[in-house]
């Protein structure tokens, strides 16, 4: 469809989607299933090996056991409660402050975009922080803050804030200045030029900046609860290791990398719904 | 009684930094430009690239204001950008994340036309520009010819008096060049705008132009302006190859000739600068 409309079509050419045909809608079901198992097989693999290298003893099974304990030791987790307040503790603190980050950082991307003094005055700031890793930073905040949830949800929103401010400000600079010039040749104010052309057009950057921020949440978390925590997810994993409970600490891994994964696709389909524009109909 | 628009000795100049160097030099884009443009009348200006028709453009338009001179639309001078001037640019200027409807309810929202009544209005200028059915497309869904159709709805959708077109056409390819060009005739007739439109095709000019205003190479003056009678064009077939079009089309070229070599004497000079 989106191909035929692209040639420049004569204005009256108006073609109708062509009927589907049963044959057509079975093809399309077997080519759905098709890319469904070659989609899953990658990790199929994976788990395959994974249970297999510790029990044909190609690697120690006291340090990787087999994908199946790992999944018992899971489920005894998840049994006992200890694994629900765990994540609870660790969701809580990640999206405290990835939701701060997005609240605090998009505004003041904004304004740094727009406006060119502020720019100018905030420009080298950023330029020092922006280079220094978090994580580097994550000692100042636990003396700063002490060990509670304080420095943790301050850690996680001043890792997040990060991506989402570059993209925000490179999102106002780049709007297409034709857009612009049009706006000023209807004399539009400047809230209405920011409300109907500046932010709409910057929202595809913006949530960019916001799902990598999403990935970074989980990411420094994990490395702030490993470091001083009474709970967590990242502290499960430190304890359990400490203590010798090896299944449980890959229970703690899996559990994280898959909320890494739900958490990005929530945001890649809110994505969606927001730059639906920009995806041709049909892709 | 003074005419719709008038330029007045209108001069634009810019200023330039000197590459290596601290100094400043001045670039005249436009120069005593002295025109009158009346009530409904198609006006054209034609130049060399580099003329300075878009800097005539965009001080009509308010977007930049003169060096010297001014610039008078209805009695009253122009200081700024305005809703009673209406400008069709050559990149379309398509909102991309709003549908062919949306994009023409943009312009309505700005005059503050109520919530209710903007989508009825740009339907009907939907359809004036030929595009019923289309309304919700977005603009990566419509050719070329399409969004600058969408374009001009938007502009003659809030009614300016004036309206302005910057090279409308120029990207579009042979056909739909033509046909739009027909399309753009018949709008006008049916509407009654001023209209003043900016090319450096010599044939759109003649064909579209009741006047057309050839301009010299920079700085930008007037030449001379042509005032061309080819009666009604929408209702002659071809009109394209009659020895009168022929005729005006050649007239334009002489006085065009010597302004592009000029001007293509001028861009080496820039360049070996």
């Amino acid at each position: 469809m989106t191909a035929v409309l692209e040639t420049p079509p004569k204005i009256d050419d108006r073609r109708a989607p062509a009927p589907k045909s049963p044959q057509r809608t079975l093809s399309r079901v077997a080519d759905a299933l098709l890319t469904g198992i070659s989609k899953i097989a990658a990790i199929a693999v994976l788990l395959a090996v994974w249970e297999a290298a510790p029990r044909l003893g190609l690697v120690d099974a006291t340090f990787l056991p087999p994908f199946s304990t790992v999944v018992q030791a899971w489920w005894d987790l998840a049994v006992s409660g200890k694994l629900l307040d765990n994540t609870q503790a660790s969701l809580v603190r990640s999206l405290s402050g990835f939701g701060l980050a997005v609240a605090a950082a998009v505004p003041l991307g904004l304004l740094i975009g727009w406006y060119k003094p502020v720019a100018t005055l905030l420009g080298p700031l950023l330029e020092v922080f922006r280079n220094t890793a978090a994580l580097a930073l994550l000692p100042v905040f636990v003396l700063l803050l002490g060990i509670g949830e304080t420095s943790k949800i301050a850690i996680v929103f001043y890792a997040c804030a990060w991506p989402i401010l570059l993209n925000t400000i490179s999102a106002v600079r780049a709007v297409d200045p034709t857009l612009l010039r049009l706006a000023r040749s209807m004399d539009l104010s400047g809230f209405r030029l920011f409300q109907k052309v500046i932010l709409p057009a910057a929202v595809p950057t913006v949530f960019t900046g916001i799902r990598l921020a999403g990935a970074v949440s989980i990411l420094v978390l994990v490395a702030a609860e490993m470091v001083g925590a009474k709970a967590g997810l990242g502290y499960l994993i430190n304890a359990s290791q400490f203590n010798f409970a090896i299944p449980q600490m890959y229970a703690g891994i899996i559990t994280i990398s898959a909320i890494g994964v739900l958490f990005n696709q929530v945001l890649v389909s809110l994505e969606r719904r927001f730059t639906s524009w920009r995806v041709p109909v049909g892709a | 009684m003074s005419a719709h628009i008038e330029f007045r000795g209108v001069t634009k100049r810019f200023e330039v930094k000197v590459r290596g160097s601290r100094q400043h030099t001045e670039f005249t884009a436009v120069d005593t430009i002295d025109l009158d443009v009346e009530r409904g009348e198609f006006v054209v200006l034609v130049g060399p690239s580099g003329c300075g028709k878009s800097t005539l453009l965009d001080l009509l338009g308010g977007l930049t204001a003169p060096t010297g001179g001014e610039i008078v639309l209805d009695g009253k001078q122009v200081t700024g950008p305005g809703l009673d001037r209406g400008i069709v640019f050559q990149q379309y200027a398509l909102l991309p994340w709003r549908t062919a409807q949306g994009n023409v309810e943009f312009g309505l929202e700005a005059t503050g036309v109520p919530r209710r009544q903007r989508a009825a209005r740009a339907r009907e200028f939907l359809d004036l520009v030929g595009l019923t059915g289309f309304e919700d497309r977005h603009p990566h869904q419509l050719s070329g010819g399409m969004r600058q159709r969408v374009a001009i709805a938007r502009s003659l959708a809030y009614d300016p008096q004036v309206l302005l077109m910057d090279e409308p056409f120029a990207a579009l390819d042979a056909q739909t060049r033509e046909s739009l060009q027909d399309e753009l005739l018949r709008i006008w007739q049916r509407t009654g705008k001023t209209v003043v439109f900016i090319t450096h095709s010599i044939d759109e000019a003649v064909y579209l132009g009741q006047r057309v205003v050839v301009l010299t190479s920079r700085p930008g003056r007037v030449k001379e302006t042509v005032t061309i009678d080819l009666g009604d064009r929408t209702k002659q077939d071809d009109l394209r190859s009659s020895t009168e079009f022929a005729r005006y089309r050649h007239r334009i070229w002489d006085l065009l000739h010597d302004e592009v070599s000029r001007a293509q004497q001028q861009e080496k000079e820039v360049v070996g600068a």
